[in-house]
């Protein structure tokens, strides 16, 4: 497969499943003939029809109640939030209906729902349109979130996640829509797991663990240390179930952490990841987990977001601080 | 409340029981049918009465009553078709019972033994919903894949139904649920009991027009009938889920009635209602209306009704015994699915709970 952006691959990735079961559902605001104020869903619709890729009214609980009983009758919803400040007006029929169901029906109702969130800042964007509430859907039991970081999972990510029985909360960095890089047909299903996450720079003086778009810039700090000291970068990927093993073991070579997100760091996932760090590598560490993230504060104007967003020299500046204990 | 002025109530049947006709809906059953639609009434309300009972004595811990509301439920439950799909809330337990549900599944989630865990396929009866106008959502995107299943327009058409009371169409989720159903045509009845009170607050804190009149804002019908009245509402929804069967998309049904219990049993009427209102709508009963009409117009005999009421005993007695039955559910079924694909997380977590269970001396069993 060529070189594509994240947008091309997550749209190439929506069209393979689409094409390989006609349960899958395509369902959200501007989703049909616009393609997704992204174009994330260009051209779904004309090939696949008004009935497989429905622009629906502009309510986003309507999205997720209708997308929710399309899912009892056995359909495969995949539904666009246009923007990650819009998902409120959703979040009861996302934390009280879709996450619940299985669980209310004792296995009995499976909802094969996912939720595309486009996520995060960085794009001079009016408010609203920037903020990254993975947190408040990875506290709740019953759902699966995860983020991608890049072309090549975008394109795998999307498929595993409408394959999958459970529902799944999809976030996409948004600034990192039209960054290009080479995508690969994966070999089968499982050649590497949605629930997983990887090490994307091997290092040996300090572990940094980021997620969606901030993998990129802990991979830029890495490139920019480089020569003084050696960052290992894990790319989180799954957010709920979160899959540390990677980082303990990473932890337990070099002895100290930094968590990296754009999402405000009070009770983020930075803070859990702290926590069982801690518990589980506690002889290990060096220094206190420390976290890289956005401040308590609303998401600020654009004129302010690169003050707000961590960036290289951030994640640089807590790399420091972790040495100087 | 406002009266309602001559013609907007459909009914067929009186107050004090005898047949009324009305232009557009009319029903002719057989004696046999009207003498079931009065024996679903009596069951419908002896499983009520007996779950209150038990919630009083500590069986349960809490019971949402349908005290008043039978026929509605009963003309909504009888009108559907087999292949048609109910969503209810949480205080359909007569509609359950029209559908074939066991009344004691229902229990299980007022005891709190399990969440109300049926399988909504055995006898397309969905489980129960608490958040208020939630499930018209689901009921709407039901509908949506019907018609993308063909199921409508032909003779294998599919419908489906969903509850909501007053209260509910205040709800954004209802109101979105509207729009839905009406911009994709999906073959949904949205049947609103209105009983009048949302807990403590009148119909008035919801609304200024009546309830059915919003349908036409919506761009879709709207009928209120007397809830009251079994053969009306039985006629009206029968209607109702031919049209959307037939492609014709959703009706929304105000079923005009009374709740003459508490909300629930935690909840306490004389705080926010009189007396007198209460003695008003008991002589709107929907039972003892449909049995002046059988006895006057000799549907049925003095045998029918002891038959009844011995039939009534024995449900009753099904639902006790049932309820303290129940087996408590085990420790560890805490962690049972909470995801159809599992969680090595979950998996840590009843592992660590088992282990702690096991560190007590008795084993930690119950």
């Amino acid at each position: 497969m060529p070189t594509m952006t994240l947008a091309k691959a997550l749209n190439a990735g929506l069209r393979k499943a689409m094409e390989e079961d006609p349960k899958v559902l395509m369902m959200g605001e501007d989703v049909g003939k616009l393609g997704g104020v992204f174009r994330v869903t260009d051209g779904l619709q004309k090939d696949f029809g008004e009935d497989r890729v429905i622009d629906t009214p502009l309510a986003e609980s309507g999205i997720l109640g209708t997308a929710i009983g399309l899912a009892m009758r056995g359909y495969r919803p995949i539904c666009e939030i246009q923007f990650d400040g819009f998902v409120y007006p959703a979040y009861d029929q996302i934390v009280s209906q879709l996450a619940k169901m299985h669980y209310r029906s004792q296995g009995k109702i499976r909802l094969p729902v996912v939720v595309r969130i486009p996520f995060g800042g960085g794009i001079g964007a009016v408010e609203h349109h920037s903020e990254s509430p993975e947190a408040y859907f990875a506290h709740t039991a019953g759902l699966k979130v995860v983020a991608c970081s890049n072309p090549a999972d975008g394109y795998t990510m999307i498929q595993q996640a409408i394959r999958s029985d459970d529902p799944i909360i999809f976030f996409e960095p948004k600034r990192r829509y039209w960054e290009k890089a080479e995508v690969a047909e994966a070999p089968d299903d499982d050649w590497y797991p949605l629930h997983r996450s990887r090490t994307v720079a091997a290092g040996t003086d300090c572990t940094v663990v980021a997620y969606g778009p901030m993998v990129k810039t802990a991979l830029e700090a890495a490139a920019a240390a480089h020569g003084e000291r050696s960052l290992e970068v894990i790319d989180l990927r799954t957010l709920s179930p979160l899959d540390l093993d990677p980082v303990y073991e990473s932890v337990s070579r070099t002895h100290r952490l930094v968590v990296v997100h754009e999402a405000p760091g009070n009770l983020g996932l930075g803070s859990e990841i702290a926590a069982r760090v801690t518990e589980r590598c506690f002889y290990d560490l060096e220094a206190p987990v420390l976290r890289v993230a956005g401040y308590d504060t609303p998401y600020p104007p654009a004129r302010l977001e690169e003050e707000y967003l961590p960036d290289l020299d951030r994640v640089l500046d807590a790399v420091d601080r972790s040495f100087a204990f | 409340m406002g009266e309602m002025a001559d013609g907007e109530l459909v009914q067929l049947l009186t107050p004090e029981g005898e047949l009324t006709e009305h232009p557009e809906y009319a029903l002719s059953l057989t004696s046999d049918e009207y003498r079931d639609l009065y024996r679903d009434l009596v069951m419908v309300r002896r499983i009520d009465a007996e779950a209150t009972a038990l919630q009083r004595q500590g069986e349960l811990g809490i019971w949402a009553s349908l005290l008043g509301q039978e026929a509605a439920q009963v003309g909504a439950g009888r009108a559907m078709r087999q292949q048609d799909m109910a969503f209810p809330t949480y205080r359909e337990h007569g509609v359950g019972y029209c559908r074939g549900v066991d009344p004691l599944r229902a229990l299980g989630l007022f005891r709190g033994v399990d969440l109300g865990a049926w399988d909504p396929r055995e006898h397309n009866f969905h489980l129960y919903t608490i958040v208020i106008g939630a499930q018209c959502l689901h009921a709407t995107g039901y509908a949506m894949g019907i018609a993308r299943d063909g199921k409508v327009g032909g003779d294998d058409g599919e419908a489906v139904i969903a509850f909501l009371g007053d209260g509910a169409t205040s709800q954004g989720d209802v109101n979105e649920a509207f729009i839905f159903a009406s911009v994709f045509a999906a073959p949904v009845v949205f049947f609103c009991q209105n009983n009048q009170y949302a807990i403590s607050e009148p119909l008035e804190r919801q609304t200024r027009i009546p309830l059915y009149k919003r349908a036409a804002g919506f761009g879709f019908p709207g009928v209120r009938v007397d809830g009251n009245d079994v053969l009306a509402t039985l006629a009206v929804t029968r209607k109702a889920l031919d049209d959307a069967r037939a492609g014709q998309g959703p009706t929304f049904i105000e079923a005009y009635t009374y709740r003459m219990g508490a909300h629930t049993t935690s909840d306490d009427p004389t705080r926010y209602r009189i007396a007198s209102e209460v003695e008003a709508w008991k002589l709107k009963d929907p039972i003892a209306r449909l049995k002046s009409f059988l006895i006057r117009h000799e549907h049925a005999d003095p045998e029918f009704f002891a038959g009844v009421e011995s039939e009534a005993d024995e449900l009753a007695a099904y639902v006790r015994s049932g309820c303290l039955a129940m087996p408590e559910p085990a420790h560890s079924t805490l962690f049972d699915h909470v995801y159809a694909e599992g969680s090595a997380e979950i998996d840590a977590q009843r592992a660590s709970f088992t282990r702690y269970q096991a560190s007590f001396a008795d084993g930690g069993v119950r």
